[in-house]
């Protein structure tokens, strides 16, 4: 099956830095793909570069076919792209309504059904509707964060992070919101929390100095002890 | 009582003239990250460009229609082909600003000569009204009114309006913008537009109000724009009109009271300011 997005030989440089050096991805339509790897290994920046936030320097991109590097960021997202960044991007200033308004890209009724769904998902949202995004708890901005990720109807949601710095009943509630997305959308995850890149991923990708070392199933990662203690520092 | 009255809404019309300067300003720099040091020379095309169309049509309104419209083309042009490629780099965004208000400043000189031009009010805002033994010149009155519509009409775009939550969002988080797919050049040439719409406003109304025009008011008047924005919070559309309003009432009491301070009075908010609260009355801290 041809992958819903492709990653050919990306490299990427921020100012002098040369961050990517050669990152393969395929990811395929349905599946949850987690990125993995140490701290400062280019995952962020991988997801960066998808989204044309730091472009490509050499490679190639390709969504549904088509080649995106080259793109502008919000043309990227235009074509179905969702983004929740590892600082969540929430409007601090802006209420939790006017948050997910900024993001609507079409009023119409299947919007109307999607907020209505991901409101049930998240009642904290709902009750905090007229709050200023900046005073939310961590794990309600990162709901929030998802919800406007989600609201379009996106092909593919990239996540980076959703468990950092959050308390572990707050990672739960998000790992599961996730597991329910999972059935309506193509996710690519980036996650230092292995037990919940475990449970949510169908296939994974290890990132090491900004190359694609090694990918496979979960559930071969799972059963691999010497490649989760090399790469991952998992005993 | 009344010489009190009159200081206040003559610093209040003064207020509003900066205000109308000052707004674009801190829009521009809040969203774009960019400090435009050409905006005076927008407020100073406003005045002539506005007042040669009421001279030629006989119609003030339709002298601030075409000041207005005059402010919006430069704006397209400069955003356009003079900021965009300096994006990001500050320096060149000091020299280029800068460059560009003494390029502005000397076509005026070129199109409509050096001499300062003599303006006045139409005759429906001759005059003045007396009410309670006060002396209510009726130009200040509008000059007042228009400041506080243009103000409510630009608070109910950023509030009410899906391109002023971008707008808001993009001063918050450009990056972010951009990635819920919402194309953030054409933001930018929006406010700019807008900003340089309302400077022109500004040049227009100060025609009347001053009874001169010259090439180097955009100058004079950028200076104490910035001043506001200072005062107000880079950035905070609120807090330039309410520092605009407090440094067109200290200028016109020290004018009258301490007319040596006069000049030294705005200088001195700033720094009080600046020592004080450096993020501005109303800045967030950064």
């Amino acid at each position: 099956m041809k992958g819903l997005l492709e990653l050919n030989d990306v490299e990427t440089f921020i100012g002098q830095y040369h961050i990517l050096q050669g990152i393969s991805i395929e990811v395929k339509k349905g599946e949850v793909t987690v990125l993995l790897g140490r701290n400062g290994a280019g995952k962020t920046t991988t997801l960066r570069t998808i989204m044309g936030l730091n472009p490509a320097s050499k490679g190639s991109v390709a969504f549904k076919g088509e080649p995106i590097h080259s793109l502008p960021t919000y043309t990227i997202a235009n074509k179905g792209i969702g983004y929740v960044p590892e600082d969540q991007g929430i409007f601090a200033g802006l209420t939790v309504e006017e948050n997910m308004k900024v993001a609507i890209q079409k009023e119409n009724e299947e919007t109307a059904k999607r907020m209505d769904w991901i409101l049930n998902l998240f009642p904290d949202l709902k009750k905090f509707w007229k709050k200023p995004g900046g005073l939310l708890s961590g794990g309600q901005k990162q709901m929030l964060s998802i919800a406007r990720a989600y609201i379009n109807e996106n092909e593919l949601l990239l996540i980076d992070e959703p468990s950092k710095g959050l308390a572990p009943i707050v990672v739960e509630k998000v790992m599961d919101s996730i597991l329910q997305m999972k059935d309506q959308t193509t996710i690519v995850l980036v996650e230092q929390n292995f037990m919940m890149a475990s449970t949510i991923g169908d296939c994974f990708y290890i990132i090491d100095d900004g190359r694609t070392i090694s990918h496979g199933t979960m559930k071969q990662l799972k059963e691999d002890e010497g490649m989760k203690r090399k790469y991952l520092g998992i005993a | 009582m009344d010489l009190i009255m009159n200081l206040t809404l003559n610093g209040l019309a003064t207020g509003m003239l900066i205000f109308l300067l000052a707004a674009g300003l801190t829009l521009i720099f809040g969203l774009m990250d960019v400090l435009n040091f050409a905006h005076g020379g927008l407020f100073a095309w406003g005045a002539y460009s506005g007042l040669w169309i009421y001279a030629k049509t006989d119609s003030f309104v339709i002298g601030i229609v075409g000041a207005i419209l005059t402010g919006f083309l430069l704006g397209i042009i400069i955003e356009r082909w003079i900021i965009k490629p300096v994006y990001g780099n500050h320096v060149q965004q000091i020299l280029i600003t800068l460059g560009l208000m003494l390029v502005l400043s000397e076509m005026l000189k070129v199109i409509w000569g050096p001499n300062q031009l003599t303006a006045s009010p139409p005759d429906y805002l001759k005059g003045s009204w007396e009410v309670g033994g006060v002396i209510i010149i009726k130009y200040r009155i509008f000059i007042i009114l228009v400041g506080f519509l243009i103000f409510a009409g630009v608070q109910f775009l950023l509030k009410k309006t899906k391109i002023g939550l971008v707008v808001r969002a993009g001063v918050m988080n450009k990056e972010m913008v951009q990635a819920l797919g919402i194309n953030i050049q054409k933001v930018f040439m929006f406010v700019f537009m807008i900003g340089a719409g309302m400077a022109a406003l500004g040049g227009v109304l100060l025609g009347p109000y001053s009874g001169v025009i010259h090439a180097g008011m955009g100058m004079e008047f950028a200076i104490l724009a910035f001043i506001v924005v200072v005062i107000g919070g880079m950035g905070n559309f609120k807090g330039s009109v309410l520092a605009a309003i407090l440094v067109g009432l200290s200028g016109s009491f020290m004018a009258y009271y301490v007319p040596d301070l006069s000049l030294a009075v705005n200088m001195l908010l700033m720094a009080i300011v600046l020592i004080i609260r450096p993020q501005g009355l109303f800045g967030a801290k950064g």
